[in-house]
């Protein structure tokens, strides 16, 4: 080794970067997980901003015969999301604790809770009087709901898996990435769902 | 790594013993090894821009008569639709994907990228984006004829009672193509900001890889954007939705939002490797450290930046509000604060260096020249007033070929030379590189400059006929492109015999610093023996300094 090293540098320069990096897959997965959220949000951001150019700009903004949209029900259908936010939450105390029991029952209610809002949101579509194409508020509307939807199917999806994972031995032994980030998508479902609730619904 | 992986690593150090980059059939096989990944993106690009090439050549050869003799128009305008979207979806995005591939875990002290299973995923949906966009020359309307950027309600002219059409078969393409380019950002920013050796602080990356991750922020946060129009104009053409289409309540001035705010970015996502590339040459041909590396550095972070703040400059003439067009005036000329720092440090490098022309600096210089160009017709066409007079005229098309041949190709081909003893482990011919340089630099400037009079005179782009007071520019245009058409066929006589016969490079042919150079040509499976203990700055070349602490474990036995 070349002599004009000092041992300071050279622990300077383990000293920054010391955490074993190579193994830390978990981590990386769980960061390129976020990275990968912050881009999905923006896919609704830029639906968002549509929705809001064409309530503000356009003129026949409802379809003839339709007044407004019912609230009562999407309403119910909000808290249950939401709380299944809470729910969630507690499944993944459970498991830092290893109670994999506790882990089971909160994760299946998360699991209740979220089918219980496709369904509901199956229900409204059906009952409504307007379709995909009935002009544009018809358009964004079931382009918002829908893609949301198939967010809400596809958390549902991870965190059946992830019960399924938890009846093998050893999954959740070391860190538990996969739930982490099953956690985290269905928060960020919800935090859209309040936006949407609040665009479609309450501004109308 | 789970079990698999490390099998799979097993099987290829046995069979891959001693590296051999030489071994072809590697790069047909699903690998996940960054550096394959990395050739084929280059190769499979590559391929693509020759098709494309093909395509301007047809164009060119229209356009050397007024009349639109050659072809007839349909055809013309899936020319330039083709042209213009092979160039940039399936040339210049995979092949600096590519190139970044390549250099970027070598370069930040990392064994592969951090998802290599995903890397591979990513690169091999583009020959999927390739042959749907090839194919949309086979379906029975023909191929997209919208041009690249798609504008409704032209591309929702859909012939009545055909489901797959040209621009049905572009728009998917397009949206997997942005699938791709998602999974390789999240990849690449995940392996930069997690993977880095010991000791490779932020402020030691080469100046390349703080451009790479610029870029590849800029994809995550733009290219969302295109997608959800391109989702809404897919559901206007296929199913009747009406968001885009103004006979319905739509507004197709939202596409162009939606359009902008990603693909003005994305001139930065193909630009910023360019610029790195520049960071990471002058300074080795030059033996001298990059001039003010912390501020080049950062700038990227900042054109990054600037670069989400400026799209409504494509939309001047688009019925913007007039306070709109100062707003983003003013943040469009901010764009060449940053960019001006790069070049005069650039500059600033250059100067009164032991300059040594080999073809990668011949390369990386003329590039520098043409960006210089185009960078002072930007500034022109972001002023409204003038980019009103030349909107849509051959004036914006000379601009950004000046960006998109003079400096990205360019720049790509700078790369290609430099790095090409580092991939294949065998030394290109100098000689035929003078040649394309030369060849291809005459070109460029023949082609592209008079586009310039032409614009200013008024000729429109997207035209397959013109008045005949214009043949005389169209006619030096159309020699210029011809010329640099052949220029492409020194470069790959070149590159192939040199891969196959060329004399062998040693580790470090440049005498360039940085840790590519010290692993072996082509370096070894896992890029380093031990990783490499960074103790100090990048570019220290006149200095004595070490780069890294372990010298003798990282190139292990490959010396």
């Amino acid at each position: 080794m070349d002599s004009s090293i000092s041992s300071e540098q050279l622990q300077e320069g383990i000293g920054e970067h010391g955490h074993g990096h190579e193994h830390d897959a978990e981590g990386n997965s769980l960061f390129a997980f976020i990275v990968f959220l912050l881009s999905e949000s923006i896919i609704f951001l830029s639906f968002f901003t549509g929705y809001i150019v064409y309530k503000t700009t356009t003129i026949d903004w409802l379809p003839a015969g339709v007044t407004g949209l019912e609230i009562k029900e999407p309403a119910i259908n909000t808290v249950v999301l939401v709380s299944s936010s809470f729910v969630i939450y507690i499944a993944e105390q459970f498991l830092e604790r290893r109670q994999l029991w506790g882990f089971r029952i909160f994760l299946l209610a998360t699991i209740a809770m979220g089918s219980y809002f496709l369904v509901g949101q199956a229900i409204e579509w059906h009952g409504l009087e307007f379709g995909f194409t009935s002009g544009v508020f018809g358009g964004m509307f079931y382009l918002l709901t829908g893609f949301h939807g198939l967010h809400v199917f596809t958390g549902i999806l991870l965190q059946t898996i992830m019960l399924g994972r938890s009846f093998y031995p050893g999954n959740y032994d070391n860190g538990h990435f996969g739930i982490m980030a099953t956690s985290l998508f269905w928060h960020f479902v919800d935090v859209i769902w309040i936006i949407l609730f609040v665009l479609l619904y309450l501004w109308q | 790594m789970t079990d698999s992986q490390v099998k799979n690593t097993n099987i290829i150090t046995e069979s891959y013993q001693d590296l051999s980059a030489r071994d072809w059939r590697r790069y047909f096989s699903f690998s996940t090894d960054h550096k394959v990944i990395g050739i084929q993106y280059l190769v499979t690009a590559f391929i693509f821009f020759l098709v494309g090439g093909i395509f301007a050549m047809v164009i060119r050869g229209e356009l050397i008569t007024p009349e639109a003799d050659l072809i007839d128009r349909t055809f013309y305008n899936g020319m330039f639709t083709m042209h213009g979207t092979i160039m940039l979806f399936l040339w210049t995005f995979p092949s600096l994907v590519g190139l970044s591939n390549y250099l970027v875990p070598i370069m930040i002290g990392a064994k592969d990228m951090a998802f290599p299973r995903l890397n591979a995923a990513a690169f091999w949906m583009v020959p999927v984006v390739g042959v749907l966009m090839i194919a949309s020359f086979f379906v029975p309307s023909g191929s997209a004829q919208a041009g690249w950027w798609s504008y409704p309600p032209v591309s929702l002219q859909n012939p009545t009672g055909q489901l797959i059409t040209g621009q049905f078969l572009w728009i998917l393409a397009v949206a997997i193509s942005g699938v791709s380019s998602i999974m390789g950002a999240v990849n690449f920013v995940t392996t930069i900001v997690k993977m880095r050796a010991p000791g490779m602080t932020f402020f030691r990356m080469p100046a390349f890889v703080w451009t790479v991750l610029s870029a590849q922020i800029i994809q995550l946060f733009g290219l969302p954007a295109l997608t959800a129009g391109a989702v809404m104009l897919l559901f206007d053409l296929t199913v009747g939705t009406s968001f885009f289409d103004p006979s319905k309540g739509g507004n197709p001035i939202l596409f162009q939002h939606l359009f902008w705010f990603y693909s003005h970015p994305a001139v930065y996502v193909i630009i910023l490797p360019i610029f790195g590339i520049f960071s990471e040459i002058f300074p080795v041909y030059s033996r001298k450290p990059l001039f003010g590396y912390k501020v080049v550095a950062i700038s990227s972070l900042i054109i990054a930046g600037v670069s989400g703040l400026v799209w409504v400059h494509h939309m001047y003439a688009s019925g913007t509000p007039g306070w709109m067009r100062m707003i983003f005036m003013l943040s469009t000329m901010c764009v060449s604060v940053p960019t001006g720092i790069k070049v005069f440090a650039w500059v600033a490098t250059i100067w009164g260096g032991k300059l040594r022309l080999n073809t990668p600096m011949l390369f990386a210089l003329g590039a520098l020249i043409m960006f210089i160009f185009a960078g002072v017709t930007g500034i022109m066409l972001s002023a409204v007033p003038v980019d009103i007079h030349v909107n849509n005229t051959y004036f914006v098309v000379g601009h950004f070929h000046y960006v998109l041949y003079g400096t990205v190709t360019m720049g790509m081909y700078a790369a290609i030379y430099h790095w090409f003893p580092k991939m294949t482990g065998r030394m290109y011919y100098e000689s035929w590189g003078q040649v394309h340089f030369w060849l291809a630099f005459i070109g460029t400037n023949l082609n592209f400059l008079p586009m310039h009079p032409l614009g200013l005179q008024g000729m429109l782009r997207r035209v397959a006929s013109y008045d005949p007071e214009y043949t005389f520019w169209n006619v030096v245009a159309s020699l210029g492109a011809f010329l640099l058409g052949m220029s492409t066929l020194p470069f790959i006589v070149n590159m192939v015999s040199s891969w196959i016969q060329g004399p062998i490079a040693p580790s470090n042919p440049w005498r360039a610093i940085g840790l590519e150079w010290l692993v072996s040509s082509p370096p070894p499976i896992e890029n380093f023996e031990d990783l490499p203990v960074v103790i100090s700055e990048p570019y220290g070349y006149g200095k004595s300094d070490p780069l890294v602490s372990n010298l003798e474990g990282i190139i292990g036995h490959s010396e």
